[in-house]
This record gives C-alpha cells, structure tokens and sequence, in this order.
C-alpha cells in the first residue's frame, strides 16, 4: 500500500512540473493563434473565394461550363496526363530510389541530385528545352514527325513529358529517406531464406514502403494535375487539344465575359476538389490503417 | 518427435566435412577484412567465432553464407565447391543480429516464408506450410503467437521467430550473427540454453558470430578465437582457455596479467631481479633467451613468504564474492598486475605482497622472435581487469 500511494503522489507530481520540452502558456497559445491565422488567411480564404466566384451567378451558368466542349476536353486531358505521368514516374521513382538507397556505385551522388533537378529549375525553363530539343525544327522532333507522323511539341506527347519532369521527385524523394533508413537487412533475409530477385521486391522491399509510396503517389497526382508553367510553354495552348485544366483556367480568366469568368473558377473550383479529394484519401487511409503504418515505422 | 521433417541425418555426424574454408581471403576496398583463413567444421558442430569488433567474424559468416563473396580462396559445402554460389542456392539458414524480421508479414507468415517463395515444383502446399510453421513456432517455444505482428513481440521472441523461419528452409548450415547481441542479460543467458537445447535436438551444423566470450564459450563444441582478420585458435573452450597459443588468445579469453621480462640462460627477469621461474617451466616452454611476455591468470599465483618471486605494493584491493581481488604494482609503478587470493587475505592498501606465478606461459616478444607472426597489436599494454566470469 505505502508503495502505491509513493507511485500515485510521483505520478501526481510528474502531472504538475512541467515538461522540460514544452513552452509556457502564453508562447504557446501564441503559436498555436498565428498557425491557425496563416492557415485561415493563406490557405482556407483563397479556398473559399474560388468557390464563392464560382457559384457567383447561380448554379446555372457554373454548370453550363460543362457544356463548353474545351472545358471537356480541359479535364479528360487533364486526367489522361495523370494516368499517364503518375505511373511513369511511380516506376521511375522506385527504380531510382531502390538503386540509391539500396546500393553504392560511382555516381550515386550526382544522380541523387538530379532528380533533384526539377524541384530546381523554373518549370517555364523546363518546358523551353523541351521545346529547343524535340520542336518539329529539331533533328529529333522531325524524325518522330517524319518517321512515326508524331508531333511532340504542342500536342499531347509534350505535355505528357512536361508533366513526367515536373513531377519526377515527388515518388522518389518519398521514398529514398525510407529506403535508406530501412538498410539492406530484410532483403537480406528474404535472399538467404530463398527468394528470387523479383520475389524479395514484391514481398518485401516493396510492402515495407507501400504507404511512403501511396504519399508520393497522391503528391505526384496532385501536382501533375495542377502543373501550369512548363506545360504552358510546350502545349502551345491550342484550345481543346493541348490545352490542360490549369491553362483552361487562364484562358478563361483572360477572356472579359462575366460568364467566362465564372468559368475560369468554376473550373479552379473542380481542381481544388480534386486536391481536397486526395487529401481525403490520405487521411481515411492513415485512418483505416493506423495499425500497419505503426507497425512499418517502428520496425526493428 | 514431431519435427522430424526437421531433423538432420545424424549418421554421418562428426565425420563428414559440412563445410570446408581454405585460405579464404577478403579485401573491401584496400582494407583486408580476413587473410588467409582456413578452417573446417563438421557435420553437426556448433561453431562459435569470436573476436573483438573488426576482427573479421561477421565478414567470414556473410561469406559462408553467400552474402559476399570471397576476394581468394575457396568455401566448400562437403566436396562441393560453392564460393561463388549465390546465396540461394546454398540453402543457409542466417539469423541477423537485428532479427531482419518482415514487419508487415504476421509471425506465422514470417516463418512460412521461406517455403512460400520455393518454385512451383517444390513448393508444399499451402495448409502444409502452415502445419510447419506451426510445429517451428512450437519448437521456439511461441505457440499461439501465429497472428501477432513482429513490432508486438518482445526482442527475445523475435529472435527466436527468426530462427524458426530460418530452420524452415531445412538449411544445411544455420548462420547466426551475434544472435543475442541486441538483447538484455537475463533473457541472453536463457536464449543461449534454449539454442543449445533447439541444436542437440535438430542437430544442425551450427555456425555462430559473438564477441562475448562467456556465451562462446559455454555453448560452443568448438571456438574459433579471431583477431585482426586471421584465425587466432581453434579449439574446445577448455582448449582456447587452458592452453591459449598466443598472447592474443591468452589476454582475450578469460582474464590474465602480463609482465615484460627477459630470459637469460634459462631464468626469467623482470627488470633487474630473478624472479624464481625457469623458462623451462613455461607451460609452453620454448624460448631461452631474449625478451619474452609473461602470461598468467590471476587465480593461477601463490602468495610466499621469502624466496625470489614477484613482489609488490598493493595499489587497490576489492572482494567480489569468495575472492579478493589485488592490483598489485611492481617495481616501483612501472607494472601493473592483478592476482586474485583468498577473500581472508588482508591485502591492506599500500602493503607489500609476494607471489609467484604457478601457471603460467612465456610468449616471446614480438619483432624479438619470427615464431610468433600473429600481430599482438591488439592486446592492451596494461592487463586490463575484465569482469566476464572466468569459467574453470
């Protein structure tokens, strides 16, 4: 008994001092305050207005943006780029990072910061070499355009490509931090216990960065949805046929119609529901799945 | 027995070579990791390499394994020559020192893995599969732990999963890397039973890596004592403790005292002064004249009253249990030794005590001598008190 209560007066005391980490109340009620500002102010606001201008006019002329046969086109460009960049790049991205963490070579380095590279050139600037290397006056754009009758630059070819750079880093960088902290052990284990090159990625390699995965996965969409700088310079914008929902907004928003207008944000007010819509998967399935993720990031 | 699919033939036990390592030599980059190792191990030993951090251990077992490849020499599996032999086809069961257990699969799917992942042909069926691994999670002792995940296991239970996958592969070797090093003291010593215990009943050819010199030497047939990339010794744990065969051996295994002396004519010198020992009563005695090393365990002395012998001044004294321990300085504070005597011994700070050596060995000094080319660089100057027990 006299222990017992020894323990609960400790416990009692712990629960009162402070923790030497933490700040005091007025600091963090400070912090906390200027958090939910800026997020209100920088991020919820915007949000919202796009949704306001949208629904400006009433239901009716928002809708009637559906009928607009280049807003159409906008959106299936739109997700076919996607399908298309998101699982190039899911398999680029693993192959680069699987060989950078998981192996020492000459080069390494130098790869680590090219892929790298998109996060640091000006997609603006990332459209015009492709323009300069694959335009139709090109050697290489003309014999695609000769040869196979395939024009890259302005038609959806270059678009694809445009987005493929621009997103590139999103899955490897995810996963590369993991990889390399997860080390060549379980590999290990899975080759001496008998398993074939394949069989160790599919059953090991790859399960222990499935979530790390589905984030760059969900980033990359994200952005290859929403990508405008690059490909604004290489789709030529030729309405209804390179033209992606991002650069429909634009086009839209220069156009000095009320109706257009509402348009333009009407169409923003789609993309930022397809982001919010990502969000929401990541959190139901970090929800669903509270349990696997503790246990693939407390691993050994 | 229900294991008996498990089982390895024990006819041919102690016989036939389970595996042959011949000048196996391994470089990374410049630095040369082993040098020249050969060594063989029977059908059914249990094989404990020890050595300090960097003497190459774990290189060698990675390389019996298959997890690295040998820069020269050979590795044979019985007559076969399987050095270059990937890791798969050489049907090694290895335990990794951080278990390596696959954190998303449940215990039971751990342990079916390796059967899981055979070709078609040879692969058993799925309910087959997990009759095994349940009969393996039996065999470790964690029955009923088929579902759990390996993050909801403690690090004991872990470890013995991981032995449990690797027996189920029915390995021809089994590979342990410092297989209890990440774990606490008490559950060690309990692990090191039970493996003994999972060893004498499958009778697996055993392979173990460990730098803790008590668990080799308690669970090991056979101890192969390394240092700086080269196979010190080989022997059983008597062997390796009662009759080291260098300074190295001597100094690692067990605890020991060293002095510096000089051998004239047969007598033995320190410093300036007989000390009453004859080279010829070295328990190895070789050496006749010239600088020499002096090796012998701290309960290995006796205490005399006159006579030429080694005398000192009591510089620390401490009683653990039955015994007390002196550190003794001699010759006015240029060395330092440490002899255990009876716990009734007053051994008061800064008294003098005699004592003379009853076993001991004479190692010839190194550059002074070319019988002696494994490099003692390691051994520590001073005879550093080492606190592992001393098994006798």
């Amino acid at each position: 008994m006299v222990e017992t209560t020894m323990a609960n007066d400790n416990i009692a005391a712990r629960k009162a001092a402070p923790s030497p980490v933490t700040e005091t109340r007025p600091v963090r009620v400070l912090l906390i305050t200027l958090t939910i500002v800026a997020l209100l102010l920088f991020l919820l606001a915007p949000l919202l207005a796009v949704f306001a201008q949208a629904f400006s006019m009433g239901i009716g002329p928002m809708l009637a943006t559906f009928q607009d046969p280049d807003a159409i086109a906008a959106i299936k460009l739109t997700l076919l780029v996607a399908a298309i960049a998101v699982p190039c790049n899911l398999v680029f991205g693993v192959a680069a990072a699987w060989c950078i963490a998981k192996f020492r070579f000459p080069g390494r380095a130098m790869l680590i910061s090219l892929i790298d590279l998109p996060f640091s050139v000006s997609p603006v600037v990332a459209g015009l070499v492709y323009v300069l290397l694959l335009g139709p006056f090109t050697p290489i754009g003309a014999w695609f355009l000769q040869d196979f009758g395939v024009r890259i630059i302005f038609a959806v070819p270059g678009v694809v490509l445009a987005t493929i750079f621009v997103t590139f880093p999103f899955i490897a960088r995810e996963l590369i931090p993991l990889m390399q902290d997860q080390g060549t052990g379980d590999e290990e284990a899975a080759l001496s216990l008998g398993a074939s090159g394949w069989q160790t990625f599919f059953y090991v390699t790859l399960p222990n960065v499935k979530w790390a995965l589905l984030y760059g996965v969900l980033l990359c969409n994200a952005r290859a949805m929403g990508e405008f700088g690059a490909v604004a310079v290489i789709s030529g914008k030729l309405r209804g046929e390179t033209v992606t929902m991002p650069l429909q907004i634009e086009l839209y928003y220069q156009e000095f119609r009320a109706l257009a207008q509402v348009s333009a944000f009407t169409m923003a007010a789609v993309l930022a529901c397809l982001a919010l819509v990502t969000l929401l998967i990541k959190t139901w399935l970090e929800w669903r799945y509270a349990d696997q993720l503790a246990a693939t990031r407390s691993g050994h | 027995m229900p294991i008996s699919w498990l089982r390895r033939e024990a006819g041919t036990r102690g016989i036939e070579m389970e595996l042959t390592i011949k000048h196996v030599r391994k470089d990374f980059d410049r630095f040369a990791a082993l040098q020249d190792v050969s060594l063989d191990i029977r059908s059914g030993e249990l094989i404990a390499l020890l050595g300090p951090s960097g003497s190459g251990k774990t290189t060698l077992l990675r390389l019996i394994a298959g997890l690295d490849f040998p820069t020269d020499g050979a590795i044979l599996f019985g007559d076969e020559d399987a050095s270059f032999k990937s890791v798969q086809e050489r049907n090694v069961g290895f335990v990794f020192q951080h278990y390596a257990l696959f954190r998303h699969m449940t215990v039971a799917e751990n342990v079916g893995f390796g059967l899981k992942v055979r070709p078609g042909a040879t692969r058993p069926a799925k309910a087959e599969i997990k009759r095994r691994a349940s009969e393996l999670l039996d065999l470790v002792q964690l029955s009923g732990l088929e579902s759990r995940y390996p993050n909801q296991l403690s690090g004991g239970q872990r470890q013995r999963v991981a032995l449990a996958r690797a027996l189920a592969i029915e390995p021809r070797v089994l590979l342990l890397d410092e297989p209890f090093g990440a774990l606490d003291a008490q559950v060690r010593r309990e692990l090191r039973r039970w493996l003994r215990e999972i060893h004498d009943r499958t009778g697996h050819t055993t392979v173990f890596v460990t730098h803790d010199q008590e668990e080799a030497l308690e669970l090991a047939d056979r101890v192969v004592v390394m240092s700086q990339g080269r196979i010190e010794q080989v022997g059983t744990a008597d062997e390796v403790y009662d009759t080291p065969n260098s300074p190295f051996v001597f100094g690692f295994i067990g605890e020991s005292s060293s002095l510096p002396v000089r051998v004239e004519n047969g007598e033995i010198w320190l410093d300036d002064r007989a000390i009453g020992l004859t080279a010829s009563g070295a328990a190895n005695g070789k050496i006749s004249s010239g600088l020499a090393a002096l090796y012998f365990r701290p309960h290995d002395v006796e205490v005399i009253e006159g006579g030429a012998g080694l005398a000192g001044t009591v510089a620390a004294s401490r009683r653990i249990a039955g015994t007390r321990r002196v550190e003794l300085e001699i010759g006015g504070g240029r060395h330092r030794v440490e002899i255990e005597l009876p716990a009734s011994h007053p051994a008061v700070q800064g008294s003098r005590i005699a004592f003379r050596p009853s076993r001991w060995k004479l190692f010839p000094e190194q550059g002074a001598s070319t019988q002696q080319p494994a490099p003692v660089a390691a051994q520590p100057a001073a005879p550093a008190p080492r606190l592992q027990a001393v098994p006798s």
